[in-house]
Parts: C-alpha cells; sequence; structure tokens
C-alpha cells in the first residue's frame, strides 16, 4: 500500500516572534521544523512499517524552497520519497487542501497520515478538508491506528473531548495525528546522509491546477494583551486568602 | 442577504458554551434584520436542553435529531449538515470548538466548498467585510482576518465570548430530518470510553485546579488537585506531561492541543508554564502558582505566586479552605 504523509514547514515553537513594523510576523534567524505532529504522523507511518506494513511512505511539503530542507529530514526518518509543490505564498486549510487533493489524485495513496494542526496557524482543517473533498472516511486526533490485513479498513482510536473514541473507516482515509500517536525518533548522522540519496520530485502549484482565491486574507498580527506582574506570596496562608478572595 | 447557523451537538460543552456561540451569533449579526439560527445535531435532545436552546435569542431552533448521531460520525454529520445548509441557503456557519466542531465543520466546508476560520476570539462586523481575530502560533500572537467571502464557517471559542447576558426569547423550534437513511458511511462508530466525572466540566468552570509532572501518581493527583478542586466546586485540568505519565486523563489536557479555559481561577500546581500549556490557560481571570522553582515561566503569567513544594502546600491549602 501506499502511504501519503502531508508535512508543513513551521517555525520552531520556541523561536521568539517580533512584529514588523507593518505588522507582520518577523521571521528573521527563526529556526524551522516539520511541523510535530506531522513528524508523529510520519513516526507512526515508518513504525507501522517496521512492524510488518507492506508500505511506500511518501511525504510531500508544500511551501517555499527552504522547505526542501523539512522534506530531506523526513526521508531521513524513514520516507521513500519525497514531493516539493513550491509555493511562496501562505495558504489558507481549504487552498492547502485543494492542492493536496491534486496531488492525491497522481499519487492514489491508501491512506493519508497526516498532523492533526500545523502549530504556526493552529487551524486544525486541513485533514478534514481534504477528506471532505475526496469524499473519503476521516478519523482525527488520533492515539492509535490499526490497519487490518488486507489493507481494506484501519481502526482508529481517537481523543476527544470527553475521553476516546474507536472508529473503523473504510481504505483509503485520511487520519490525523494526535500527539500520543507516536513518539518521533532521534535521526542518526548515516540515515541523514543516506536520505540524500533518496528522489525528490518537484511540482509547480500551476501544474496541479492553481490557488483557487478563497475571500479570506489575514490582514496583520498583534501581541495579546499582556497582563499585569504578579506578586509572590510569603506562604500557603496568606495564598488561602487570596484564593478566597478570588472565589467569592 | 446573510443567514447565519449555528451547529451544537449533543455531546457538546453544554448551555455555557451555547451561550457563548449565542453571543458571537448576535455581535456577527449586528448589522442585519435577520438574526441567526441554531441547528442541534444529535440524538433525541431532552426537554430542558430544547429550552435552553430557545433561550438564546435564535430566530428559529432546528432539530435534526437521528438515533444514528448517538454515534456520530464526522462523516455522516457533515453530510447532513451540507443537506440542511444547501436547502434553507445558509451562508455562514459557527460552532463551538469542541472536538465535533473542529472535526466537522472543516469537512463541512469542504463538502460546499468554503473557507473556516479556526478559533474566533473577536469579531468586528462594522465594517463592509468582517474582521475576525485569532490566536496563533500557541497564543504568541493575534492575527487579524479579513473575510470578503459571502460564504464562510468559524468555530468559536467559548471562554472570549462569556458575557452576562439576559437570555432572551423563546425561538420557534422546526423539525428537519437529517436524510441520514441514504448515506452509507465509511466510516462506522465502534465504541468510546467517557470518563465520567462529579467534577464540572473543565471547559466551562468558575475554578481549575491543574496538576503537572510532579505529581507523580493518579492517587496523588486526585488527593491532591481533585481535594483542592473539590474544596473549591472547581474541575481538574493537567499538563501534557501528566497526561502522558498516566498521572491524569486525556480529556483533562490544558493547552495549545487541548482544552482551553478561561476560568475566574486558574491554580498551577508543578507545571513549568510551557508555551503550549500558557496558550490554553493564560486568559483566566486570576492564575496562582505553585512551584518548588522561582525561576520557572508559569510565574511570568501569574497574579499570585508561591515558591513551595506542592505535596507539602496543597494539604495546607485545602486545611484552609475547606
Ligand atoms: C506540539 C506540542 C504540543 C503540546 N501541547 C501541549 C498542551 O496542549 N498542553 C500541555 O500542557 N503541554 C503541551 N505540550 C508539552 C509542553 O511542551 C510541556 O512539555 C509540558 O507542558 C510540561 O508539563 P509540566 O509543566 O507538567 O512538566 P515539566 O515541564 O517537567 O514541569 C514541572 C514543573 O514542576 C516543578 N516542580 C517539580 N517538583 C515540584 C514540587 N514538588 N512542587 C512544586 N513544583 C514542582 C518544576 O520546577 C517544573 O517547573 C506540547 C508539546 C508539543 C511539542
Ligand atoms: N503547506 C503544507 N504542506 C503540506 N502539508 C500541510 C501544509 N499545511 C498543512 N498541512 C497538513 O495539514 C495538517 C493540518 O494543518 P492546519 O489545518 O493548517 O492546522 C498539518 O499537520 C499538515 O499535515
Amino acid at each position: 500500500m501506499r502511504i501519503l504523509v502531508p508535512i508543513k514547514r513551521t517555525p520552531d515553537p520556541n523561536s521568539l516572534v517580533r512584529l514588523t513594523a507593518d505588522a507582520q510576523i518577523d521571521l528573521d534567524g527563526c529556526k524551522w521544523i516539520v511541523n510535530p505532529f506531522d513528524e508523529i504522523a510520519l513516526e507512526e507511518a515508518v513504525r507501522q512499517r517496521e512492524a510488518g506494513l507492506d508500505a511506500e511512505i511518501v511525504v510531500v511539503s508544500i511551501g517555499p524552497e527552504e522547505a526542501a530542507d523539512q522534506l530531506r529530514a523526513c526521508l531521513a526518518m524513514g520516507a521513500d520519497r519525497a514531493i516539493h509543490v513550491c509555493c511562496n505564498r501562505s495558504l489558507e486549510p481549504i487552498q492547502t487542501a485543494h492542492l493536496l487533493a491534486a496531488v492525491v489524485a497522481t499519487e492514489q495513496p491508501d491512506l493519508i497520515l497526516m498532523g492533526k494542526q500545523a502549530i504556526d496557524g493552529d487551524q486544525n482543517q486541513t485533514g478534514q478538508m481534504l477528506a471532505g473533498r475526496l469524499g473519503w472516511p476521516q478519523a482525527t486526533f488520533a492515539s492509535t491506528i490499526t490497519i487490518s490485513d488486507n489493507h481494506t479498513t484501519a481502526v482508529v482510536e481517537r481523543e476527544v473531548d470527553t475521553g476516546r473514541e474507536t472508529l473503523q473507516v473504510r481504505l483509503p482515509a485520511v487520519v490525523t495525528a494526535d500527539l500520543r500517536l507516536a513518539e518521533p525518533r532521534y535521526v542518526a548522522l548515516p540515515a541523514i546522509i543516506r536520505a540524500r540519496n533518496k528522489p525528490m520530485a518537484n511540482v509547480a502549484v500551476d501544474d496541479l491546477g492553481g490557488v483557487p482565491d478563497c475571500g479570506v486574507r489575514t490582514v496583520g498580527y498583534e501581541l495579546p494583551p499582556s497582563r499585569a506582574p504578579g506578586v509572590m506570596l510569603p506562604d500557603a496562608a496568606s495564598l488561602a486568602a487570596k484564593i478566597r478572595e478570588a472565589v467569592q | 442577504m446573510s443567514k447565519l447557523l449555528c451547529l451544537v451537538d449533543s455531546a457538546g460543552a453544554g448551555l455555557g458554551a451555547q451561550a457563548s456561540l449565542a453571543t458571537f451569533a448576535a455581535d456577527l449579526c449586528i448589522n442585519w434584520d435577520s438574526g441567526f439560527s441554531i441547528c442541534y445535531v444529535g440524538s433525541e435532545p431532552s426537554a430542558e436542553s430544547m429550552a435552553d436552546l430557545c433561550s438564546l435569542g435564535a430566530m428559529e431552533v432546528l432539530v435534526m435529531a437521528d438515533e444514528q448521531f448517538a454515534r456520530l460520525t464526522a462523516d455522516a454529520a457533515a453530510e447532513a449538515i451540507r443537506t440542511l445548509v444547501i436547502a434553507e441557503g445558509y451562508n455562514i456557519l459557527a460552532a463551538d470548538c469542541s472536538s465535533f466542531g473542529r472535526d466537522v465543520l472543516p469537512r463541512a466546508c469542504a463538502l460546499l466548498d468554503i473557507p473556516m476560520i479556526s478559533d474566533v476570539i473577536a469579531v468586528d462586523a462594522t465594517g463592509p467585510a468582517p474582521m475576525f481575530r485569532r490566536p496563533v502560533c500557541a497564543g504568541k500572537l493575534i492575527a487579524k482576518v479579513e473575510v470578503t467571502s459571502t460564504r464562510y464557517a468559524c468555530t468559536v471559542r467559548a471562554s472570549a465570548f462569556r458575557r452576562e447576558r439576559v437570555p432572551s426569547g423563546n425561538s420557534p423550534v422546526r423539525r428537519i430530518d437529517s436524510g441520514l437513511d441514504g448515506i452509507t458511511a465509511g466510516t462506522e462508530w465502534v465504541g468510546a470510553s467517557h470518563v465520567e466525572s462529579k467534577r464540572p466540566d473543565l471547559s466551562n468552570a468558575n475554578v481549575v485546579v491543574s496538576g503537572g509532572r510532579p505529581l507523580r501518581d493518579s492517587e496523588t493527583y486526585e488527593r491532591l488537585i481533585g481535594g483542592l478542586a473539590d474544596c473549591l466546586h472547581g474541575a481538574t485540568g493537567a499538563t501534557r506531561a501528566a497526561v502522558d505519565s498516566g498521572i491524569a486523563a486525556n480529556d483533562l489536557q490544558v493547552g495549545q492541543t487541548g482544552k482551553v479555559v478561561a476560568p475566574a481561577l486558574y491554580i498551577a500546581a508543578g507545571i513549568s508554564g510551557s508555551i503550549q500549556h500558557l496558550a490554553g490557560m493564560k486568559d483566566s481571570k486570576v492564575i496562582v502558582a505553585i512551584n518548588t522553582d522561582p525561576e520557572a515561566p508559569i510565574f511570568s503569567v501569574a497574579d499570585f505566586g508561591l515558591v513551595a513544594d506542592l505535596h507539602t502546600a496543597i494539604p495546607e491549602l485545602i486545611s484552609l479552605l475547606s
């Protein structure tokens, strides 16, 4: 079977965030990573194969030239080949889903395993939209995935507000990864070097039919309101008094 | 003319979140005469929850009740919503940021080919195009999003729209056929394990007591964090580290990837204050932090801090407050 793992290049969450004079995000000197949830999704795909699943793992990223670095990191983690959709503008999830659907049309994967959320935009939409567009079953916020021996279904345990839920989806399907699905491995140098020879295809947005306009535009950013400085209290008794005040 | 539909579900976060959604809807449709409607999607609602829904100021409350929804899958719900939206001509959809809203709404958007704005915390509908505000990068920044499309959807952060408002009116109810019978979905609901709790719902509680990694085990967590929460009639919460080490249940995780809360009082015990955790609680009214490390980042957002070992400080607080 073929597993497609869409990954996004995102700023490291520990990087400082500043605003430029015209209220845009200042990403100068920022460190870039594979979106953590996508790394988890890829880790799960690699583990499924290590556990005996006969699968080709293809990673795809829509992003600027530099996103090739993140795709290389994914090849080093165990993906077999990469597809780089070169795109310099930022996209709304509906547009990302549109482009990914075009990739799916040529790749014909049996399973799309992706992050539940990109930690820059925090939208948590793309997987659901892609599944909807394709008319495929979806299982979001997955914490375990069991693929049937004949590769026709998957049982997915998912994390919901009230606890856990289990779904069975017919393949092909879209599954989005939550934090507990898998812990990404540490990648050693030899794997990074070997990954240099793995194939990476470049695709232009126009080859995928272009990006339709969607009527949503981020016009700028602002800093959240800051909190007034707090006070340190000497003991539990004085804290108890403050707690009593707060709940009155 | 705009027609706004708010979607609520039977497993949703209850009246508090529904009232917040209605507040948001009222803010958004400030310039229209048509008001907003509410659609309930779920298994047969109780008379009490129907009365609640009818008290939120909607023009109309639609009820799409189907026993199949007791085992609601996103695939079926999104299809039912698509059919309804097309038949009734709604052009704006809104839902709470619950696991239902986040799962179903983007799928419904794809079926309708409309964009979506997640986690809205403020709306300004006075101009020609509405402007929404939403946190990004784990809440480090707020994005201002202008929507020129006439058709779109959004999820709404309940904690940002919690206002004193007098429930108004008594909306008429209309039953809608889900049309589910004709749908053969590729997704089957297998089962669920729901953690029953006698404590208030975390998302809507007035007081939340949260614990982190140093709680060590679930018994200690229950005794200390649960004990203090009970003194204050509050809910319990946890960090991802606490959930991952089996100290607390996964539905108690607060943060960028867990629940977002903004209670009157948030007590963080043994929590370092990672950016991902802060994303879920830094808008609380009063924040209290208890930590052995005076340099812990949690103190930077705390109104009141105590540098102490939680294993001694919390039992003291419990006896002082009970
Ligand atoms: C993509 C991503 C998403 C994430 N999402 C979330 C999320 O939604 N929510 C979340 O919480 N985390 C999330 N995390 C994890 C987050 O980065 C932190 O690892 C986590 O919040 C740390 O939990 P903690 O504060 O319990 O543990 P630690 O960081 O280990 O902190 C424990 C604290 O307790 C103090 N302490 C130790 N002993 C005592 C004692 N006896 N008494 C009092 N204080 C003591 C220590 O000084 C320390 O400050 C996410 C991470 C990633 C990568
Ligand atoms: N530019 C992109 N390229 C590839 N995959 C993406 C891109 N943007 C989002 N995704 C995928 O969609 C998931 C959800 O993203 P979002 O809806 O933006 O939170 C991510 O975890 C990725 O798996």
